[in-house]
């Protein structure tokens, strides 16, 4: 049972503070504060690597509603978890109004405080979460502290706000190599396709869609050279989503770059940043980011816009497309910026949301389709 | 793709009169639909006869007929007019239907009229429960499984494919009756057998049974080119089984997962793709409480109360975009109009919640059912936004205007009710079951027990129960106390008002104003904006939380700022006449240089909650309290409160003592008028006549009164709408259960207790006052007798039989009484007359429920002159109602008997319509006959069939003569009940006798007729003392009434109305009534002011 005297403070890195109450796990963490405005799926967000060095902010204020589901495994998709995106939660924090203390749903087994003291994450509650949206929204997002303290303590603010100053930006890390998986791993479905899957961080969903469409899946670490993923003999390949700065990851750039020359490829997310990147295209560091899951995605090539779930903090810069033979295929209507990009002449794709969706609208499942066809195609 | 260029004039179809089922959202989205249209330069055409509603404001829409929404007036006007296209989705299931009615007559085609965004076909196949299964299957889309069966062992075989527990519903009985849950073989076989037994077709239909589901909707937004999206999703509080207008709404859902969520949505928008629908619509769905089965239940092609709540719930202008979209536009060529920089193709995020909560006025109904159910019943709804469910729960409540402090705190929670029969409550929920959840959490039911019951989600019950927790710490705490700031200030957020938390104190509202606000507990202002603060807003589309602690915008000073107060919850007796007073006072506040017209109201139904119709709009509570908040953030010139009916108007001497400014008629003078005793006073004074009165001090003094004037008399509350607890008693029994009746309604205030005047005309001015001129907008003369309530009264402009000397009686006594009450804004009185003679029997200081008829009719904007006279500025127009106009208004009340099961029919001094219409012809019987088929009463043909019974003696039988005798010469056949077929016979009428209900094995039978259309029409006239006998339901009267309305053949209660019809059908050829629009009217009107 929640203790409600626990305390908690979330700093940011310009003086702001919000005092709350804490839930989850006690203690001090830093990271980076964004904020979601998605209205459901904070436990398919929470597990999603791409929010690792990161507190969430959720800006719709009841969460926590259903519980939280059992960590059962779903034997059809590969031995993965049902629920979740991961193993276990990736966010540093959770920030949020209202904690619910008493959720009902079929499917739920504790509490997101539960789920959340298990995992060793703090959470904080009870403050003005749109005071603080509107904040990143001016200023940007901000590097910040949360501390949730024992029921007998009281926060010291100037203490924290000292320590805050020396934040070390997570974005400066390798976030990739501390997400994507060790050594590599088969998912095998009898299909007649195979697919290297590329784990900068990946969504437990994009492998998923691709055992659910009967594609074996081998997933590889996000270092793995051009020449040992060729020798797996696949497809296509698909280069996953994950958390930080997409220049740092050097080595996946470089497969990249010799991949797409000679094999299918789609990319997701930060997949999409290192395509860009790999064919001399710059990338960029939003304001605020996309994160929600009413983002429209315009289509350049006919009439119509889907409604997709973004999570990206980095952006490629359009003008930079020209000199590639990379060219813009989606943009968002509402800031302009790229959300998808196709190769002119090669079976060659990547979209900056998640066509897999979980947590988000199915709008764009279509994609996989597409990618499937384009490797029967070859 | 731009809009098609070959469109150049559309035609739009309205709803028709408020009725239970179809209100005044749909003012709200043909006004968007208007406003759409005439940005891209095209042409409108307007059909609604409903005169209160915004929309048929000359302002707005390019013309307006003021006509019934049926194939036959539509052509006329098609024919005149020669529309490009036809929108058939802004006026509800009325348009709708009159759409596939034209359409497949052939009309459309005749005249090249195009029906814009959704096909025909796709209607069609949403309306057609069959073809809407088939579609469904062939979109993948799961329905509700059913068949029907004709014996036991074929309805065997369907429930084991289907698979248990599933409903077996009876064919063709009426009110569901004999239908009912099997969980097994052994309780389907009884039921099964039972329901063919009394299914007149011998069929019964076996049905997946979903009852205690979740019920959720989706807003589905869809453009010519397949572009698709979800606009917002609903939970229903109440699980399946409850109409989702009887249901407690609440958006975005809360106990929805994201598989969930995302799961409906992508098979809404496969739904959607797979019908075809261009624009908007609404599908509503089961979802099994344990796992993500889900069924739909049905789709909605077109606008709908769901899709103007969803409007209000995220700001997106659905009726708008919908509109945008029937042209052609796609969705991300349009721009969300809340952040002018972002697409319309978007799903809102909201980062607060709303609740919904209609409101019934079942008590109102004699013999009515106050259950919920598959029936819709409720008459208005109201919608709470706040950062937590109870704060929006408790806000939603005192919204209702049902004398609730809150969910919580209320004295009666304390009355002693039986386990049992909360138990039954819950179990066969009513109006007030959600009442009765707290109380059986009170009583010690546990959450669990309290969801097995009601199938109402323990989420949500766990919400009250944290309500009553909170209640519970209230009245223990010490306001002096270390912990009192921190529990106030949760308390607050958990929307306890001031009010509540000082009746756990045992004190008074202002001792807990004063201490919050002296530490600081204060509300703050939050944005609308569409998209969680992701990016600016540029409206003012507001509330209030104490879940937060920033102000979004920035309170300007200097700035010349009016707050309006608009109706609130619409019930009968206040509707969306009031809104139109709202959002005429703020337009007419911004013709007077006014900067910042601020409204106040919370009907997410209406125009005055559209975020664009005021410079800010705050979506609140009308109570001292949240005004106050408002009033202390904004420090506006003043507050008007008489534009909005009775709520508002009944605040205004509280927030006089709370410090804020009252524009127009002050507080004191709107008391002298509002309280029956000091009124009469006055009139006495000036030497007024009016029915002799007394207030009541004791019941024994009132029975002595009564014995002294003579029964009949009147009993009236004070500060009461829609004649809400007034009755005429006819003896001293009856006089008693009145009298306590009327204490109970109207609290504080006197009871006065009148002579009753029978046999009077009654008649009514409308105007306004500056101080000094007086303004007489109208004189309406009713056309049945006083003892009808003027809501529901048939009134015409000019009056029809009404001496000149009478007129200028009343217009003399009006410019007196309204000089006496220093009246600066506007007013309305009505009067008796008897023998020539006037007399007064209530004075309004406050804008009427006639306002829109009489500004529309006489072509001069009351509203408008009125805001001036509130503003202090001199009214412009001078203009005696004795100059009339070349033609005649007459408006009428819309009904909604069908629809309240058990109701009866009858008129009397408390008001039961829903809405009203009115019409404008050459003469009272052109308006009338058109008013009347606007209104949905079927008009009988020449040669049709009438049934007359009379209630009482001879004499009163004698009565009815001569309007049967006009229908004789018309060649109606003449029925009668026995004792008034004799009557009739004896005078020279053929008439033949039907028998009565109770005699139901006697032929030729009364139900028989009925049952078998063979009657067109019934006059029906209870005996006088007919309210007198309250415990005599089943009378026979009251049956054949019943059972008229059942079969939909228009009931006549009262004689002049009959007189009136009779007339008019002898005048009046239907095929020749004419066919103008209102602007037409008004440009006759040589001082039209408009």
């Amino acid at each position: 049972m929640l203790d409600k005297s626990k305390k908690a403070v979330l700093l940011l890195k310009d003086g702001t503070s919000f005092i709350g109450k804490g839930f989850g796990a006690t203690g001090k963490i830093s990271g980076e504060v964004v904020f979601s405005t998605s209205m459901v799926g904070y436990t398919e967000s929470l597990t999603d690597t791409s929010y690792r060095g990161q507190f969430l902010a959720l800006t719709y204020p009841l969460i926590g509603n259903y519980g939280v589901p059992s960590d059962e495994i779903d034997e059809l998709s590969g031995g993965l978890p049902r629920y979740f995106e991961s193993d276990h939660i990736q966010a540093q924090g959770l920030v949020i109004h209202e904690l619910c203390l008493e959720p009902y749903h079929w499917a739920s087994v504790r509490t997101l405080d539960k789920w959340l003291y298990d995992e060793g994450v703090p959470g904080i509650y009870g403050i003005d979460t749109r005071r603080l949206t509107k904040k990143l929204r001016t200023h940007g997002v901000m590097l910040g502290m949360l501390q949730v303290f024992d029921s007998n303590e009281e926060p010291d603010l100037e203490t924290l706000l000292k320590e805050c100053s020396d934040i070390v930006d997570p974005n400066q890390t390798d976030l990739v190599k501390e997400v994507s998986i060790k050594k590599l791993c088969k998912y095998n479905v009898d299909g007649k396709l195979t697919v290297v899957l590329i784990d900068c961080g990946v969504k437990f969903s994009i492998i998923r869609c691709l055992l659910k469409r009967g594609i074996n899946v081998i997933r590889v670490p996000y270092d793995t050279s051009a020449d040992e993923i060729l020798s797996y003999n696949p497809d296509g390949v698909l280069v996953s989503n994950g958390p930080g700065d997409p220049k740092r990851n050097t080595k996946t750039i470089e497969a990249v770059r010799v991949l797409a020359e000679k094999i299918p490829l789609m990319g997701i997310c930060l997949g999409t940043q290192i395509l860009a990147l790999a064919f001399g295209a710059d990338t960029y560091k939003l304001k605020f980011g996309h994160r929600s899951q009413n983002q429209p995605a315009l289509d350049l090539t006919s009439t119509r816009c889907y409604i997709t779930i973004q999570n990206h903090n980095y952006a490629i810069n359009m003008e930079t497309l020209k000199q590639t033979p990379l060219e813009p295929w989606f943009i968002n209507p509402n800031d302009k910026t790229v959300e998808g990009i196709k190769h002119k002449s090669k079976p060659v794709f990547a979209v900056q949301w998640h066509p897999e969706a979980s947590p988000g609208p199915h709008d764009t499942d279509m994609l996989f389709d597409k990618f499937k066809k384009t490797m029967e195609a070859k | 793709m731009p809009k098609f260029d070959w469109i150049h004039k559309v035609l739009v179809l309205g709803s028709g009169a408020i009725k239970i089922g179809e209100a005044a959202e749909f003012d709200y989205s043909g006004s968007q639909c208007l406003k759409a249209l005439h940005e891209e330069g095209i042409e409108t055409v307007l059909i609604n006869p409903n005169i209160a509603t915004i929309q048929t404001d000359p302002r707005l829409s390019g013309k307006v007929y003021l006509l019934p929404v049926t194939p036959e007036f539509v052509e006329k006007v098609i024919a005149k007019e020669r529309p490009d296209g036809i929108l058939l989705g802004f006026g509800g299931q009325t348009a709708l239907n009159c759409g596939i009615e034209l359409a497949k007559t052939g009309i459309l085609d005749r005249y090249n009229v195009k029906v814009l965004g959704t096909p025909i076909s796709a209607i069609e196949n949403t309306g057609d429960r069959e073809r809407f299964r088939q579609a469904m299957l062939e979109a993948n889309v799961p329905p509700l499984e059913s068949m029907s069966a004709t014996s036991v062992d074929v309805a065997m075989k369907i429930a084991e494919e289907i698979g248990y527990p599933v409903i077996v519903r009876v064919a063709y009985t009426l009110g569901g009756k004999g239908s009912g849950v099997a969980y097994n073989v052994d309780e389907l076989k009884e039921t099964v057998t039972r329901g063919i037994a009394q299914s007149r077709i011998h069929q019964v239909l076996i049905e997946k049974y979903v009852g205690h589901w979740k019920e959720i909707e989706y807003e589905v937004m869809r453009d010519y080119a397949d572009n698709c999206l979800t606009v917002c999703n609903m939970e229903n509080f109440d699980p399946m089984g409850v109409h989702t207008g009887d249901s407690i709404v609440v958006a975005p859902s809360q106990t929805m997962t994201n598989r969930e969520y995302h799961k409906i949505r992508q098979i809404s928008i496969n739904a959607i793709r797979h019908l075809g629908i261009v624009g908007e619509c609404n599908i509503q769905w089961a979802l099994n409480t344990q796992s993500e089965e889900c069924r739909v239940i049905e789709v909605n092609s077109r606008m709908s109360r769901s899709s103007a709540l969803a409007s209000k719930v995220t700001g997106y202008p659905l009726a708008y975009i919908a509109t945008k979209l029937t042209l052609g536009y796609l969705l991300p060529e349009l721009i969300n109009k809340v952040t002018e920089v972002t697409t319309a193709c978007f799903e809102p995020a909201l980062d607060y919640i709303t609740i919904k909560i209609p409101r019934w006025d079942l008590q109102k109904f004699k013999n009515a059912d106050r259950h919920v159910g598959p029936q819709m019943r409720s008459v208005g709804e109201v919608m709470a936004i706040g950062r937590c469910f109870e704060e929006a729960l408790q806000k939603a409540v005192r919204m209702l205007d049902v004398d609730k402090i809150g969910l919580v705190c209320n004295p009666e929670d304390s009355e002693p009710e039986s386990e049992e029969h909360i138990r039954d409550e819950l179990a066969n929920p009513t109006d007030e079951r959600l009442y009765k959840i707290s109380k059986a959490l009170r009583m010690g039911l546990s959450v669990a027990e309290i969801y097995r019951l009601s199938g109402i989600d323990p989420f949500f019950l766990n919400k009250i129960k944290n309500m009553l927790n909170m209640e519970d710490k209230l009245r223990k705490l010490n306001l002096g106390g270390s912990k009192a700031v921190e529990i106030i200030r949760e308390a607050k957020r958990m929307g306890f008002s001031d009010e509540q938390i000082a009746v756990c104190q045992c004190t008074d509202e202002a001792t807990i104003r004063k201490f919050r606000k002296d530490t600081k507990i204060v509300p703050s202002v939050k944005q609308i904006d569409t998209l969680a603060a992701e990016y600016p807003a540029k409206t003012n589309y507001l509330y209030m939380t104490y879940g937060g602690d920033e102000d979004d915008i920035v309170l300007s000073v200097n700035t010349s700022k009016v707050i309006v107060l608009g109706a609130g919850v619409f019930r009968i007796g206040s509707s969306v006449e009031f809104d139109w007073c709202g959002v005429n006072t703020v337009w007419a506040l911004k013709k007077n240089g006014i900067k910042e017209a601020i409204m106040i109201n919370y009907n997410p139904e209406t125009v005055s909650t559209d975020y664009d119709v005021s410079d800010k709009l705050y979506f609140e509570e009308l109570t001292n309290e949240r005004i106050m908040d408002i009033y202390d953030k904004e420090n506006p010139l003043g507050i008007i409160t008489s534009v909005g009916g009775q709520i508002p108007n009944n605040l205004s001497v509280k927030l006089t003592e709370s410090g804020a400014k009252i524009l127009g008629t002050s507080a004191q003078d709107v008391d002298v008028a509002e309280d029956r005793s000091k009124f009469s006073a006055l009139l006495d004074k000036l030497g007024i006549s009016q029915p002799s009165w007394s207030k009541l001090v004791s019941i024994d003094d009132a029975k002595l009164f009564a014995e002294k004037i003579g029964f009949p008399v009147l009993v009236r509350p004070s500060y009461v709408l829609s004649g809400s607890a007034m009755r005429v008693a006819y003896d001293e029994a009856s006089l008693e259960n009145f009298l306590k009746l009327a204490a109970k309604v109207s609290h504080d205030h006197p009871v006065v207790i009148s002579k009753f005047i029978t046999g009077a005309k009654e008649v009514e001015v409308d105007g306004v006052c500056d101080g000094d001129s007086v303004l007489i907008g109208a004189i309406m003369e009713h056309v049945e007798n006083a003892g009808v309530h003027s809501g529901d009264a048939t009134m015409t402009i000019p009056p029809q039989a009404l001496k000149v000397e009478v007129q200028k009686d009343i217009e003399d006594c009006t410019q007196r009484i309204v000089k006496a009450l220093n009246i600066r804004g506007p007013y309305n009185i009505q009067y008796l007359v008897k023998d020539d003679v006037v007399n007064v029997i209530e004075c309004n200081l406050r804008a009427s429920r006639s306002m829109p008829f009489v500004s529309k009719t006489r072509g001069v904007n009351l509203i408008d002159q009125a805001t001036l006279a509130m503003l202090g500025k001199k009214i412009n127009i001078q203009l005696s109602p004795m100059t009339v106009a070349p033609h005649v208004g007459v408006k009428v009340p819309q009904f909604s008997f069908m629809r309240l099961s058990g109701a009866d029919p009858v008129l009397g001094v408390e008001m039961l319509s829903t809405g009203e219409v009115a019409c404008i012809g050459e003469s009272f019987s052109d308006a009338f006959s058109k008013a009347l088929q606007a209104a949905e009463v079927h008009i009988p043909p020449k040669d049709g069939a009438i049934l007359i019974s009379i209630g009482g003696g001879q004499e009163n039988k004698k009565r009815v003569v001569p309007i049967a005798k006009a229908f004789q010469e018309m060649n109606f056949r003449i029925y009668a009940t026995a004792n008034t077929a004799n009557v009739l016979n004896d005078s020279g009428v053929n008439t033949t006798i039907l028998y009565k209900v109770k005699d139901a094995k006697i032929n030729p039978n009364i139900l028989d007729y009925l049952q078998e259309q063979k009657i067109d029409l019934v006059i029906n006239v209870p005996v006088t003392n007919y309210q007198a006998n309250y415990s005599d339901i089943l009378t026979d009267g009251y049956i054949i009434r019943r059972q008229a309305v059942e079969f939909n053949v228009p009931v006549i209660t009262n004689l002049q109305l009959a007189e009136a019809l009779v007339d008019a059908l002898k005048k009046n050829n239907l095929n020749d009534q004419s066919i103008r629009s209102l602007n037409e009217y008004m440009d006759k009107i040589p001082w039209k002011q408009w």
